[in-house]
């Protein structure tokens, strides 16, 4: 198979387990106990305004119904209206998605500048000190719950000792960059506005420090079983034997070929700090998807609930797409079963 | 049945795979604090009424956050509770939870996989198929938006993880199961007229469990801690229960002044789920090194 039909195959693949998913969350969200419209009318709500409000929403139609006027509606990029903000739920996801992407980024960052120093090191000392000091930090990390970890932060670096800003995107005294891309740190650098860019770099650090632990990780563990793996190789003995130093060896004969699996790992990470940013979100009062979320789920709001459920999963499979692209590309060898 | 059980674990004791098992758990010290760790978690999460003293629900409006002191260790919360004793019952919940949803994703997940594995065709077709779309999700999203479904509570927190959760034990037990259905024993097993099922339970099931088991002992750290989310988020385990991620959330309005309503609370789940993880990974590495023999 080449690579054109293998892409051309998997991308069919995702489309039916997106329609899988659609399937999956309207079965959750329409066969729930729970109530929305009484969670929001109150129970002092007279039966004729239900009703109204239920024919409203189309409640009052059989459940087949609903699903195909669903799809119907998806397929022209209606995903309803949120019941709590009374807006679009496409409108409502376009607003708040930049920021998510604003903090997941930069938390890649910082996880990929984490885990692969660490795993380096670890392989280099495999079964030393070092080694036993990163893998340690390591499972930290993945033990940590986020939302704890924001919590003492903001209260020892910010409330105690003032080195970094409290919750949000940018200082209260701070206007907001005219709103082009949704990104603030890439709209203030559009407008010149580098006060605002400095400092939203700044607000930045603290979540993007938090979830990046928490992702680094997985980055850490694959690139010290990929380096070491790699490091048994003759290939490396022989540039070993030719007397070229440990450095060239590590950095240009090793590390390249090791680097392949910590590539789809990190693509696979990036799907699922969408996860931790929810727990980020709520802590550092960042406006994105995952206090979005939170808060759509809290109150039942299923058309929301819905719509950003569907948005995280295309993210994740978009995200699996292309390492699994990029995998088959970077190394020949795998034949793309 | 009774003594054939205790026989062959004696026999296991005296056995030099145990004792080999007993040496590398002992050579790496990571092994041994995750041991000791959740060892720990496990003893005090049985002996929470003689540990902690103090009632963890009962309120008292005299003694409102008070920082930590001999008589309270981890001070007292916005209603007078001694955080300490609900650290400590906080383990029973965190530990049934997590007991509970590994257990029901793992019997679960390895019948439905190793029966997908072995029988191939149209049922291992359907299975994967659904596992891709399970797998399309962030965990805790899924989770979330089934809890929330289904209403807040203990009992639905269970099932919202257990619903996400079994597609990974399916998934490993699927792919042991691949690599042994045409070995020799199975085959075997089969000339002598055994029945599928037996074949199944009493041949496969016993050499595809090892990766099942590192997977379910590393579960167990991840369930603590989504059950602490789901707690926290308010999706979870309602007050006034003692469970980690309410209290962390509770006392999340105090951190400023009462820092220790949400930092002792908060201890647990990261030294919980970090006995877990540290266990797991080393009983990876042990099964790792056992195979390479």
């Amino acid at each position: 198979m080449d690579l054109r039909t293998y892409v051309i195959r998997r991308f069919i693949l995702m489309i039916f387990v997106l329609f899988g998913i659609v399937v999956i969350t309207f079965v959750i969200s329409h066969v729930i106990p729970a109530d929305p419209i009484g969670a929001i009318l109150g129970p002092q709500a007279s039966p004729e305004l239900v009703e109204k409000i239920r024919r409203e929403w189309g409640f009052d139609k059989p459940l087949h119904e609903q699903f195909v006027d669903y799809i119907f509606k998806l397929m022209k990029g209606d995903l309803g209206k949120s019941i709590r903000t009374n807006n679009p739920v496409v409108e409502d996801l376009l607003y708040f998605f930049p920021a998510t992407i604003e903090l997941a980024t930069s938390a890649m960052i910082v996880a990929i500048a984490i885990g692969i120093p660490l795993g380096i090191i670890s392989a280099v000392k495999k079964d030393k000190w070092p080694d036993h000091i990163s893998r340690i930090f390591a499972l930290v990390g993945v033990s940590m719950p986020v939302f704890w970890l924001g919590l003492i932060l903001l209260f020892v670096l910010y409330y105690k000792l003032g080195i970094f800003p409290g919750p949000g995107r940018l200082d209260p005294g701070i206007p907001e960059p005219p709103r082009i891309t949704g990104l603030i740190t890439i709209d203030s650098l559009i407008s010149g506005n580098f006060k605002a860019l400095l400092n939203s770099l700044w607000h930045l650090a603290l979540p993007s420090f938090v979830l990046g632990y928490y992702a680094s990780a997985s980055i850490t563990r694959i690139t010290r079983t990929a380096l070491l793996e790699v490091l048994n190789q003759d290939y490396i003995k022989t540039a070993r034997s030719k007397g070229l130093a440990e450095r060239v060896v590590l950095f240009r004969h090793a590390l390249r070929n090791a680097l392949i699996p910590t590539t789809t790992v990190i693509g696979m990470t990036y799907g699922s700090l969408l996860e931790g940013a929810v727990l980020t979100e709520t802590i550092f009062a960042w406006p994105g998807l995952g206090r979005y979320s939170t808060g759509a789920f809290l109150s039942v709001d299923f058309l929301a609930v819905m719509g950003t459920t569907l948005l995280i999963a295309l993210i994740y499979s978009l995200a699996n797409l292309i390492v699994d692209i990029l995998y088959a590309f970077l190394d020949p060898r795998i034949r793309y079963a | 049945m009774h003594e054939v059980i205790t026989l062959a674990l004696m026999d296991y004791l005296k056995s030099e795979d145990f004792r080999i098992t007993l040496y590398l758990v002992r050579k790496s010290p990571l092994t041994m604090l995750g041991m000791t760790l959740t060892i720990s978690l496990i003893l005090f999460a049985i002996l929470a009424p003689y540990i902690a003293k103090q009632d963890p629900i009962e309120q008292d409006p005299s003694k409102r956050l008070l920082p930590p002191s001999p008589e309270h260790p981890f001070g007292t919360d916005q209603l007078g509770r001694d955080i300490f004793s609900r650290v400590i019952w906080g383990s029973r919940i965190s530990l049934t939870i997590a007991v509970i949803v590994v257990a029901i994703s793992f019997s679960t997940g390895t019948v439905l996989g190793i029966v997908a594995g072995y029988f191939g065709g149209k049922v291992d077709e359907l299975l994967m198929r659904i596992t891709d779309m399970f797998m399309a999700f962030p965990r805790l999203i899924l989770a979330m938006a089934v809890a929330a479904a289904l209403g807040p509570g203990i009992f639905n927190t269970v099932i919202a993880m257990a619903f996400v959760s079994w597609v990974y034990y399916a998934r490993l037990s699927r792919a042991s199961t691949l690599q042994v259905r045409e070995e020799m024993f199975v085959e075997a097993a089969r000339a002598i007229g055994a029945s599928n099922l037996r074949i199944l339970f009493k041949h496969i099931l016993p050499v595809t469990i090892s990766p099942v088991i590192v997977q379910a002992t590393l579960d167990m750290g991840g369930a603590i801690l989504t059950a602490a989310a789901l707690g926290f988020l308010g999706l979870g385990v309602q007050p006034p229960t003692p469970e980690w991620g309410v209290m962390v959330s509770e006392g999340r309005r105090f951190i400023t002044e009462q820092w220790w309503v949400s930092t002792f609370p908060g201890f647990a789940i990261l030294l919980a789920t970090l006995g877990f993880n540290l266990l797991g990974d080393g009983i990876n590495d042990i099964l790792n090194v056992r195979s390479r023999r």
